[in-house]
């Protein structure tokens, strides 16, 4: 890439650290950048020390680097954590009132709350400042930033308020242009893109999927997704609760999704925990349902922030007893829309709960994305007993046995048929048995629907040349850094591909066979400590990797991390 | 026309004498009586011995988890409010599996009505002490006797319930009432049944119930009187009220809603391009 910009913003909770790093993501996106960002928050509200990294190029960007060109720092703790970070060329923007640099780095200090406080009124536009003398740093106009500075703050008192101070920090920066830095270049093109984090790609994925209805309890990292369907509900039609706990949650989507409506709910490990009994009645009941886990650090309450691929194997094994289930692990905003609506589709053709994984890296990370073709949705609701139907309603079967294991549904009230449905094991009728053949045909009417859901299950992703000495093995939100690290490996001597997976289960064991068949040497890359999709590997495929790069400190992998470890791994 | 025969159902498995006959038949004869077609009802039922009921009746069944009828319930009746939702489980299964969703239901107002079945065990497990167990009930798991019993009446108003009713199965007429009324009222409607266990409670038997029992009905007792209300769960020993204890109307959780007021979820369009406009707002 010839534009690769990185910044990072840095201060206390509270000091809209987060909203600095939104604002100036999605100004650069404006002028036609691809963006990532990610963030990097501790569990509390006000102080502590939060990040936001945005790393802004003029190809596809997908993940963080690990070199900061820009540091915003809003408070002293971000200059002495963070100046190890900055590159050689690059400046640290800092409140020269408050804040001590010292010497090693270019810094540029601007009395930033003084400044806030003139223009602003209000000493908390100091980040706004900043993000103007950012903006002159990278050798861009203001204008953009100008307009997502309104768009955020209100066309109110503080949006052009904010404006004013964004436009004295540019201001003041110019003043000493000596501060460009060397990877500034005029932008790639001035088309809008949007740019959306993880979160709220699975929310509108949702949303377009034709979900009605959200259960959900508050749970870090997945709360945003019900909040931002909370907030559109009226506009959109449908209901969102917060019940008392993760089991009702789960419990009410199973109540509502048994009456016809397509239902979600979003939780953390932790809540998905207390959703695992509610998970074997939508299998045993055979009633579609979408659970959406978003990642964190476990066990227990773990690292109530911080990203984890640590639930594969519990995702996939979740409940007792065996019943058919879908796992989906999206791998950037792209992924995660399309992914939910899949789910949906796949929810309802197979009467299945399918689970989306996701993490809290992907959940809170922004990038910009291509605009979703609504048109491309597609709603199956599988087979159905069409509305009113006077044929069937007497000798209507809920479970009727069938070849492809599925049984047409039907809701209540939709006919004269009433719907049975049961969590004991049942006879066609939905009524409670005991007897050992019903037991099993029954039992072997739902391990068939596995044999249609393989088929819909896509391949893993490949990437880099068809022959490498070294295969790396990845899954779910680590393909953007995965990706980087192919594109640049040849940079440092070693020759690698990419094998990637963002649909789970039911694995797609031949098409994982083509992709992996030739692999020199295989590397699982993930964020767990025992290597949990090799294991997958293993027990679906036969299929023994060589080795194992592993992240388990609460934070997400990076393609400098990546290679760092292979270089060690190779050496 | 809808007669009792529309509700037959399949054949129970209950010990003979067991109260819950008498609840069954109960239900039936309200339903009927309020002219309600099989296929409007949806029963949603937990694990124990009453949970067993919708299997033995006609209409939709949902039969959940144990102590989970009350959220699979609601959600239910947010994605069709125009189904009559009755929710049927035990003592154990509502007070003790499902205590906070007992709680947190009665307190939200959703538009059920929900009976709790209540003989003072567990009784599918075969006799282990329950929630609502007499003080010093001795079972094999508490050999030296249950603690305090739950007063779950007295619970539900402290949790801001609208409909609070007590009944019995040894009166299955009165019993009958109190399901109509619990089913015309637009709220949560709680209708606590005490029923003998013929198996495993020898200590609160049909007798002990009925020389106890005693109707509120003319009385001087005010059903929306909160604090005569709360005087009256108190009342468990030489004598115990049944009838409505405490009523009160206020907007149902589906009232708050108001997209519900456009007709049921189940009804409603699932169009895509609908978020076009959400996803401009990410530019």
């Amino acid at each position: 890439m010839a534009v690769d910009i990185n910044i990072m913003v840095g201060g206390e909770a509270g000091q809209g650290v987060q909203a600095a790093g939104f604002i100036i993501a999605k100004a650069l996106a404006r002028y036609g950048l691809s963006v990532f960002a990610d963030q990097d928050y501790e569990s509390r509200v006000r102080g502590g020390h939060n990040f936001f990294r945005i790393r802004a190029g003029d190809g596809k960007v997908g993940a963080i680097s690990e070199e900061v060109d820009i540091l915003l720092a809003l408070d002293q703790l971000s200059v002495d954590l963070h100046k190890g970070e900055v590159s050689s060329d690059g400046v640290i923007i800092f409140d020269s009132d408050k804040t001590n640099v010292g010497p090693g780095k270019r810094a540029l200090g601007l009395p930033l709350e003084r400044t806030a406080i003139e223009t602003a009124k209000n000493k908390q536009s100091a980040n706004t400042v900043a993000l103007g003398a950012a903006m002159a740093v990278i050798g861009y106009d203001v204008a953009a930033l100008k307009s997502v500075v309104l768009d955020y703050f209100g066309t109110g008192e503080s949006g052009p308020a904010n404006a004013d101070a964004a436009a004295r920090g540019y201001e003041a920066s110019r003043a000493g242009s000596r501060w460009g830095i060397a990877k500034q270049a005029s932008p790639a093109s001035a088309q809008k893109r949007m740019m959306l984090n993880g979160n709220e790609a699975i929310a509108v994925g949702a949303l377009a999927a034709g979900c009605k209805f959200v259960s959900a309890y508050p749970m870090t990292p997945s709360t945003t997704i019900m909040e931002y369907m909370a907030g559109k509900a009226d506009e959109l039609g449908i209901v969102v609760v917060q019940p008392e706990d993760e089991i009702s949650a789960i419990n009410m989507i199973i109540g509502a999704a048994y009456a016809g409506v397509r239902s979600m709910t979003a939780t953390s490990g932790g809540g998905f925990c207390l959703m695992v009994e509610g998970l074997g009645l939508a299998g045993m009941t055979e009633t579609p349902i979408v659970v959406l886990n978003a990642q964190r650090a476990g066990p227990a309450i773990g690292l109530p922030t911080r990203t984890e691929q640590g639930d594969l194997l519990f995702a996939l094994h979740a409940s007792h007893g065996d019943f058919p289930r879908v796992v989906l692990a999206p791998a950037n905003v792209e992924d995660a829309f399309w992914l939910t609506v899949k789910a949906f589709n796949l929810a309802d053709e197979y009467q299945v709960p399918v689970i989306v994984l996701t993490d809290q890296y992907l959940a809170s990370s922004y990038a910009t994305a291509e605009g979703f073709d609504l048109s491309k949705v597609q709603i199956k609701r599988g087979q159905l007993l069409s509305e009113g139907d006077p044929s069937k309603p007497e000798h209507y079967k809920r479970y009727e046995i069938t070849a492809s294991g599925i049984s047409p549904r039907a809701f209540p009230m939709q006919s004269a048929a009433p719907v049975v449905a049961d969590s004991d094991e049942h006879n066609e009728e939905g009524h409670m048995i005991e007897d050992a053949e019903t037991r099993a045909a029954m039992m072997m009417k739902r391990q068939r629907k596995l044999e249609g859901l393989k088929k819909e299950i896509s391949g893993p992703r490949t990437h880099g040349p068809p022959q490498a000495d070294i295969t790396l093995v990845g899954w779910g939100s680590t393909l953007g850094a995965l990706r980087e690290v192919v594109d640049t490996a040849a940079q440092h001597g070693l020759s690698v591909n990419l094998v990637h997976f963002a649909e789970i289960w039911p694995f797609p064991t031949e098409a994982a066979n083509m992709a992996l068949r030739g692999a020199r040497r295989t590397f699982a890359v993930e964020g767990n400590p025992t290597a949990q999709f090799a294991r997958v590997l293993r027990t679906e495929m036969g299929h023994q990797v060589s080795g194992a790069i592993l992240k388990f400190d609460g934070r997400p992998l990076t393609p400098a991390y990546i290679l760092a470890q292979l270089r060690k791994e190779v050496a | 026309m809808v007669n009792i025969a529309d509700y037959a159902g399949g054949q129970p498995a209950w010990c003979p004498g067991c109260g819950n006959f008498a609840i069954l038949n109960a239900m039936k004869k309200a339903l009927v009586d309020l002219a309600l077609e099989p296929h409007k009802v949806l029963m949603v039922s937990g694990i124990g011995q009453a949970g067993k009921l919708p299997h033995y009746t006609k209409g939709n069944v949902l039969n959940v988890l144990h102590g989970r009828t009350l959220p699979a319930a609601a959600g239910a009746k947010i994605a069709n409010p125009g189904l009559t939702v009755i929710a049927v489980g035990g003592d154990g299964d509502g007070y003790g599996e499902g205590g906070n969703h007992f709680l947190h239901s009665v307190r939200r107002n959703h538009d059920i009505t929900y009976l709790v079945h209540n003989n003072q065990v567990y009784a599918l497990t075969k006799g282990q002490a329950s929630p609502t167990s007499d003080v010093g009930f001795v079972s094999k798991t508490t050999p030296h006797g249950a603690s305090t019993m739950l007063n779950s009446l007295a619970v539900a108003i402290a949790a801001g319930g609208t409909f609070v009713a007590r009944g019995f199965s040894g009166d299955p007429d009165h019993l009958a009432e109190l399901i109509k009324s619990g089913i015309r009222h637009r709220g949560f409607a709680l209708i606590e049944v005490l029923q003998p266990c013929v198996s495993f409670n020898h200590r609160n038997t049909n007798a002990w119930y009925k020389e106890r029992a005693y109707k509120l009905e003319g009385t001087s007792h005010q059903a929306g009187d909160r604090f005569a209300a709360m005087q009256k769960s108190q009342e468990w020993g030489d004598r115990i009220p049944i009838g409505v204890l405490y009523r009160q109307e206020r907007p149902t959780f589906e009232d708050e809603f108001p997209v519900l007021a456009k007709g049921p979820l189940v009804k409603q369009a699932m169009d895509p391009a609908q978020v076009s406009a959400l996803l401009d707002e990410f530019m």
